[in-house]
């Protein structure tokens, strides 16, 4: 009856706009501003290409991102299962007949995008646990019964990427996927479990990577392994964010990016990029901004009614985490180049596409924090 | 319902422990990105500036032009000249041995050539070229410029290379340039900062001694660069410094006429300023041609240079080392009344030997020169008299004044080839072949034989500095725009009130910064007068020993001196045979010397000439120095009215 109550409460539009977090807003939206200048600069200054699509993008899905939030947090919980559902599909559908690019089927051509599944699985394998998990008992939560279902939702969207093959999208699904797991309350023995089952298989695992995947991995370990090889990139983007300085070279005039020196650079190098250009302060300022953005998304998770809505907030303020810190980790030459985004500044549809559509979900959350999914 | 609702608070309160756990993860994570990037982009960023200049700037060293010399005239005597060379450029090349192996139809190339640039394109980074040849012939280089577009990575260069447009005449003095090679960049770390391909560096003579101020600063072009090589935009320019320009005291036409007049000869010319010390000529005979050195002397070449006899490389002037035979003999009088062992007057009988400790001690004159006193016996160069004039004085006092007006020391400061050679005294000998002297040594120094070896330069060192009444002179090279020529006029005229008896005050500032320069070698200036007097009748008089040589004409009267130096002991039946000079082999013949001063009246030029086994130094040297005397006589106002041009630039 309580929770009836609330939930048959109507909310104007009028009203939703109010209850819109305006800080979260503002921090996408300079995020957002900050990396069209990025793709400016690696356009060498030119209002080129990748300016202006990922300038279109980033408005198309920001107007979406609004779009998602209106809609009320019920719908997005009853739609997770379909969307989990629907994307594993599509990643099915690729696997077999999407393009190939660079060695690795990922893509799916519609016609204003080519479409990259293995991103959107990212948001769905969230929703998919924070419906599985608020819809569980907590009792059961331990339950091996009860894991099994999301260790099947997880692993064969995983291996459906890594036979892309795509290494590190598959290792950030993973580490989503675990650590929403985790938050729902499942014992860390389950995991030593598995870590210890993954160890006694990975073997048989390291014989199915591609030559060029252990080839990433040793490089990481010694990167001057082969300087002018695969230890380049790593070489090249410490070169380039160490020349940066306290200021940095300035806007448009990073010579490691415009000389070609750096590779990727709209990319998985965004951050390379943009440290070279404005030096120690400017990442600063960018790694604050999205201190800011986990921080605001954590704070709606807290602040929301339902377990839904708070396994949300919270899974993909994980993944945003995982995402931004897997990828500068790597650019830094810390984590091997694995080849993952990060979230708003690195030029892609698909993965602009899954983070705007999870910031919805989140805004939905926050706007509709009173109500009490069912 | 109420357990729903409890439950509901044991989820939160699970995922609110887990959320706290998980925030100091991300704390912790992004903690260590902080200070990773503070590592990086403060701590090390002077390294990954410095990396990332290096990824983006190439340099391109120009060759510096090197500085050239003139003569005193500012006639040029070491130029560069336009030549030109083949590069190829390692990482524009597709396939190397398919390029050498074309090239070599088009260009003269060897295999032991293609071997070494082999070894270097490996050593250097792929974008620095290298050369191929350095010295194409004009159809060469047309040919290959008309093969250009069909061969990628050559580049047909136009550059300057050292020559030297009086071939023989200066090879010397100047010395030649040549390739750097290891020895050179290990000998100057500054070459090897230089990284210029081709570079020539001086391995004798001026060449060699000034090489650091002749090579200049290299040039370079900075371009900046993209991960492909390819050149984006020119950041920097320098063309550097072309070497410093020098100018010689030498006169190039004086040095010329030497050289035509030593031509079949080997030996030595050295004409020098009495007053200032300036090299006016420097000849050493046989000479080479520098220029074939400059890319590299072919081995026929260098063998012929090698073996031949005379010795062609050595600069004879200053690293030919002779006895000094007779003309010492002014040196011992002059020490002798110096430490006053004899009296100008004194007579001595000579019967054409002595003998001493059962030795015989010949003269020249086997019929001996009967009575004689001091003039006379430098005049007519008695060997007997001197004997006994060296007997008297001992060779250590010998030794003094010998050094002291430059025997057995060196001369210029200019040349690494240059050698010491020897004045020989009691200690020297203790100390080198550790003997002791013997008094038939003594007699033997007296008319420079035995031990004493001493250079060309040295001997007309000695002349010039009895010429000018016994001062010390700094002999140079190198026209450095120090004039002297003022302090020679205050010196002049200090020595004429010194004549007079009038007493000069030693404060003027500049003749002190010069106090080496004028400083007395004599006790009593009337003794060096003597001697030069003795000198006059050598060449002068009836009976002198170059009678033959004089000038009548008064404006070219000299005073000389001649020297037979022995090459071999005489025995006795040689003594008795009296070969002819043609009968002896070439090898055991006398060399012929002569050292001379011109004019006699206020003297102003001081000559030497050696020539190597030439016979006597009246028939073989003497000749040779009066003409260049007179050559050198007539140039002399063209040189005065040089001088007071004041500094022109050189």
């Amino acid at each position: 009856m309580f929770t009836t109550n609330i939930d048959s409460e109507k909310l104007s539009l009028r009203d939703k706009f109010f209850s819109i977090d305006y800080i979260l807003l503002l921090t996408v939206l300079i995020i957002g501003v900050i990396s069209c200048f990025a793709m400016y600069s690696t356009d060498r200054g030119e209002v080129g290409y990748h300016t202006i699509s990922h300038l279109l993008r980033f408005g198309v899905f920001f107007v979406f991102f609004i779009f998602v939030s209106l809609i009320k947090i019920n719908f997005w919980h009853s739609f997770s299962y379909f969307f989990y559902i629907l994307v594993l599909g599509l990643l099915l559908y690729v696997d077999f007949f999407g393009l190939i690019a660079s060695g690795s089927r990922r893509w799916l051509s519609l016609y204003f995008i080519n479409l990259q599944p293995s991103e959107l699985m990212k948001i769905a394998i969230i929703l998919f646990l924070a419906k599985y998990y608020h819809r569980i008992s907590p009792e059961n939560v331990n339950n091996l019964r009860y894991m099994v279902l999301p260790l099947i939702a997880l692993t064969i969207p995983v291996i459906l990427v890594i036979n892309q093959p795509d290494l590190g999208t598959s290792v950030l699904i993973t580490a989503t996927g675990f650590g929403v797991i985790w938050l729902a309350g499942v014992r860390i023995k389950y995991f030593t479990y598995m870590i210890v089952m993954f160890i006694a298989t990975a073997p048989f695992v390291i014989a199915f990577l591609k030559p060029y995947q252990k080839q990433r991995i040793l490089t990481f370990f010694n990167p001057d392994r082969d300087p002018l090889g695969a230890g380049y990139q790593i070489i090249q983007s410490k070169i380039a964010i160490g020349s940066g300085g306290i200021w940095g070279k300035g806007f448009l005039q990073g010579s490691q990016s415009y000389l070609d020196y750096l590779p990727e650079k709209h990319t998985d190098f965004i951050f390379t990029l943009f440290s070279e250009e404005f030096g120690f302060i400017g990442s600063m300022i960018l790694l604050l901004l999205y201190v800011l953005l986990i921080l605001r998304i954590m704070n709606i998770g807290q602040n929301s009614r339902s377990s839904f809505s708070k396994y949300f907030c919270y899974g993909f303020a994980l993944a945003l985490f995982i995402y931004i810190s897997v990828n500068m980790l790597m650019v830094l030459g810390l984590l091997p180049i694995v080849g993952s985004p990060l979230p708003i500044m690195s030029y892609g549809g698909s993965s602009m596409l899954s983070i705007m559509f999870g910031l919805g979900i989140v805004m939905s959350c926050k706007i509709h924090s009173k109500s009490v999914v069912l | 319902m109420l357990n729903s609702r409890y439950s509901g608070l044991d989820k939160n309160l699970v995922l609110s422990r887990r959320v706290f756990i998980l925030s100091i993860a991300k704390l912790i994570v992004f903690g260590s990105l902080v200070g990773r990037l503070f590592s990086l982009q403060i701590k090390q960023n002077k390294k990954y500036k410095t990396l990332s200049d290096n990824n983006r700037i190439r340099e391109w060293k120009l060759a510096p032009q090197r500085g050239i010399f003139k003569d005193y005239y500012g006639k040029v005597i070491a130029d560069n000249s336009q030549v030109f060379q083949l590069h190829i450029v390692p990482e524009d090349i597709e396939d190397i041995r398919d390029l050498l192996f074309r090239l070599k139809s088009i260009v003269s190339i060897t295999d032991a050539q293609l071997i070494k640039i082999a070894k270097k394109i490996k050593k250097q980074k792929p974008w620095e070229p290298v050369i191929i040849s350095d010295n194409l012939s004009w159809e060469e280089f047309s040919k290959l410029n008309l093969f250009l577009h069909e061969l990628p990575g050559i580049k047909p260069v136009v550059s300057v290379a050292r020559f030297y447009p009086d071939q023989y005449n200066f090879s010397h003095v100047l010395g030649y340039v040549s390739e750097a090679n290891t020895k050179d960049l290990n000998a100057n770390k500054r070459l090897i900062e230089f990284n210029v391909p081709g570079l020539k560096v001086g391995k004798t003579g001026l060449e060699k001694n000034l090489d650091d101020q002749l090579i200049g600063d290299a040039g370079y072009q900075r371009f900046e660069v993209n991960a492909y090589g390819k050149r984006i935009k020119e950041i920097d320019f320098s063309t550097g410094r072309s070497g410093q320009n020098y100018k010689l005291t030498v006169d190039a036409e004086v040095q010329d006429y030497g050289h035509k007049l030593m031509e079949g000869k080997s030996g030595s010319i050295c004409v020098m300023d009495v007053l200032n010390g300036d090299v006016i000529a420097m000849i050493s005979s046989p000479s080479f041609d520098p220029n074939k050195f400059v890319h590299g002397i072919n081995q026929k070449d260098w063998d012929e240079l090698l073996n031949n006899i005379d010795k062609p490389l050595v600069h004879k002037s200053i690293a030919g080392l002779y006895p000094p035979g007779s003309t010492i003999k002014p040196i011992v009088a002059l020490s002798a009344l110096e430490n006053d062992v004899i009296s100008p007057k004194l007579v001595l009988q000579c019967t054409g030997s002595i003998e001493l400790y059962g030795e015989k001690y010949h003269c020249w004159k086997k019929k001996g020169h009967g009575f004689i006193n001091l003039r006379d016996a430098i005049k007519q160069s008695c060997d007997c008299y001197f004997y006994e004039v060296a007997r008297r004085l001992g060779v250590d006092r010998l030794s003094v004044t010998a050094k002291k007006f430059g025997l057995g020391n060196y001369t210029l400061d200019n040349f690494s080839e240059e050698k010491k050679g020897i004045v020989p005294n009691t200690k020297w000998k203790i100390q080198n072949l550790g003997r002791g002297w013997v008094l038939g040594e003594t007699l033997i120094s007296g008319i420079g034989q035995g031990y004493f070896q001493v250079s060309p330069i040295q001997i007309c060192l000695m002349m010039a500095q009895l010429a000018n009444g016994g001062y010390k002179v700094k002999p140079r090279i190198i026209d450095d725009e120090n004039s002297l020529e003022q302090l020679i006029d205050i010196w002049r005229k200090r020595l004429d009130q010194e004549s007079q008896g009038i007493y000069v005050e030693k404060n003027l500032q500049n003749i002190e910064t010069y106090s080496d320069f004028l400083s007395p070698l004599v006790r009593n200036h009337e003794n060096v007068k003597f001697v030069n007097d003795a000198m006059f009748g050598s060449t002068n008089e009836p009976r002198g020993t170059s009678y033959r040589s004089r000038f009548t004409d008064p404006n070219y009267i000299y005073a000389g001196k001649t020297g037979t130096s022995q090459v071999k002991k005489i025995t006795e039946e040689e003594r008795e045979a009296e070969r002819k000079l043609e009968e002896i082999p070439y090898q055991f013949r006398d060399h012929a010397l002569f050292v001379a001063f011109a004019p006699y009246k206020n003297p102003r030029y001081a000559i030497s000439v050696v020539v190597e086994h030439g016979g006597s130094g009246s028939s073989g040297a003497a000749p040779i120095a009066k003409k260049i005397i007179k050559k050198t006589l007539d140039r002399h106002v063209l040189r005065k009215s040089k001088k007071n041009k004041s500094t022109e630039s050189i």
